[in-house]
């Protein structure tokens, strides 16, 4: 049982394991937060280049449009990172 | 066992010692205590405002017709908020308002020296990574794009056509009226607060994380391909904090602009 003492010795101090399970937490809580909003992204400004290659006149209005999108999205991300930093102090 | 390592387990001088968040951005105040004191970051928003005072005034003095040199870059700006922020936003309305362009402009050039003062080297930490930046930023657009809509709509039908948007069927406002109310009214000031601040910090922890492994590499005196990486990704990442700093006064701007906007008009 290699990993017993391990177990024992966290066990035993309860802040310890409150301290173990942010940090866990923490890290969960941004890389959750990161898989819908990089998606979301990606597929934004796929279809944003793909706009402005059909279209290339367009392209200011669609670059604006594309920028105010990231935005909204990226929000979701900012969120969990910021969870992420509440946590992990 | 590698030496980074045996850097790690010494602790102390030679140790990775990564500082925690508090270590980043709390700083000490210079002189005394109370409402005149004044820290790092009060200092950087001191700067920033007359920075941006001064250029302003530095680009009108003359007000030549070719422009050159500083009055060529504050032209350039008020140019780009004009075409791609304004126009792009409000339409010609937006520059009938007079008081539109002064505001959005002061506060991308006021947002870009906070954000811009994370990679300049003796200050080296952006303004805009303490949450009361943003923050009080962020409260000053909510109050002045629910003021615009109340003026330009009347409190009534403003709140009607925010909170009850029209061509929704009635049984579906139970559902979106709270929606609204929540997305326009609390979320808003928060997001775009949140924003601003999380990807300034995100940006600094970033640099510092790559500067303490440049630095500390280097120390431990075998380690000297991994602290020219280190030190090249911090270059690269410097690179990326400007456009970090560029992009996020745009964002915080353009977001302005779009909730002055929807507040001028009702929603079609």
């Amino acid at each position: 049982m290699a990993y017993s003492p391990v177990l024992a010795q966290i066990t035993a101090n309860g802040e310890e394991l409150v301290d173990f399970g942010r940090a866990i937490s923490a890290g969960f809580a941004y890389g959750l937060a990161a898989i819908g909003p990089g998606i979301g992204i990606g597929y934004l400004v796929g279809q944003a280049v793909q706009a402005m290659a059909r279209q290339p006149e367009a392209a200011g209005m669609v670059r604006t449009t594309m920028f105010l999108g990231v935005a909204f999205t990226e929000a979701l991300a900012l969120i969990g990172f910021v969870v992420f930093i509440l946590l992990g102090l | 066992m590698i030496p980074l390592f045996i850097a790690a387990e010494g602790g102390g001088e030679g140790g990775l010692h990564f500082p925690s968040i508090g270590e980043l951005v709390n700083w000490p105040s210079f002189f005394g205590e109370g409402w005149y004191a004044l820290n790092k970051i009060g200092l950087i928003c001191l700067a920033a405002t007359f920075l941006t005072l001064l250029l302003f005034f530095l680009a009108g003095r003359r007000g030549a017709l070719v422009p050159r040199g500083i009055q060529n870059v504050v032209e350039a700006s008020v140019d780009f908020i004009r075409e791609g922020i304004v126009l792009q936003t409000m339409g010609e309305e937006g520059l009938h308002k007079k008081w539109i362009m002064p505001f959005l402009t002061s506060l991308f050039w006021f947002i870009l020296f906070c954000n811009i003062a994370g990679i300049i080297p003796p200050i080296n930490m952006p303004a805009s990574a303490r949450m009361a930046i943003p923050l009080v930023l962020s409260l000053i657009v909510y109050v002045v794009f629910n003021v615009v809509g109340i003026i330009s709509q009347g409190p009534i039908s403003y709140f009607k056509n925010a909170l009850f948007p029209p061509g929704v069927p009635i049984a579906l406002y139970i559902l979106v009226t709270p929606i609204e109310l929540v997305s326009t009214f609390l979320v808003r000031p928060f997001s775009l607060a949140v924003r601003l601040f999380a990807n300034t910090l995100a940006g600094h922890i970033l640099l510092v994380t790559f500067g303490i492994l440049a630095y500390t590499t280097l120390q431990a005196n075998l380690l000297i391909v991994p602290s020219i990486l280190a030190t090249i990704m911090l270059i690269l990442m410097t690179g990326f904090e400007v456009m970090v700093a560029f992009l996020q006064a745009y964002i915080f701007t353009i977001l302005t602009a779009v909730y002055i906007g929807g507040a001028m008009h009702p929603e079609h």
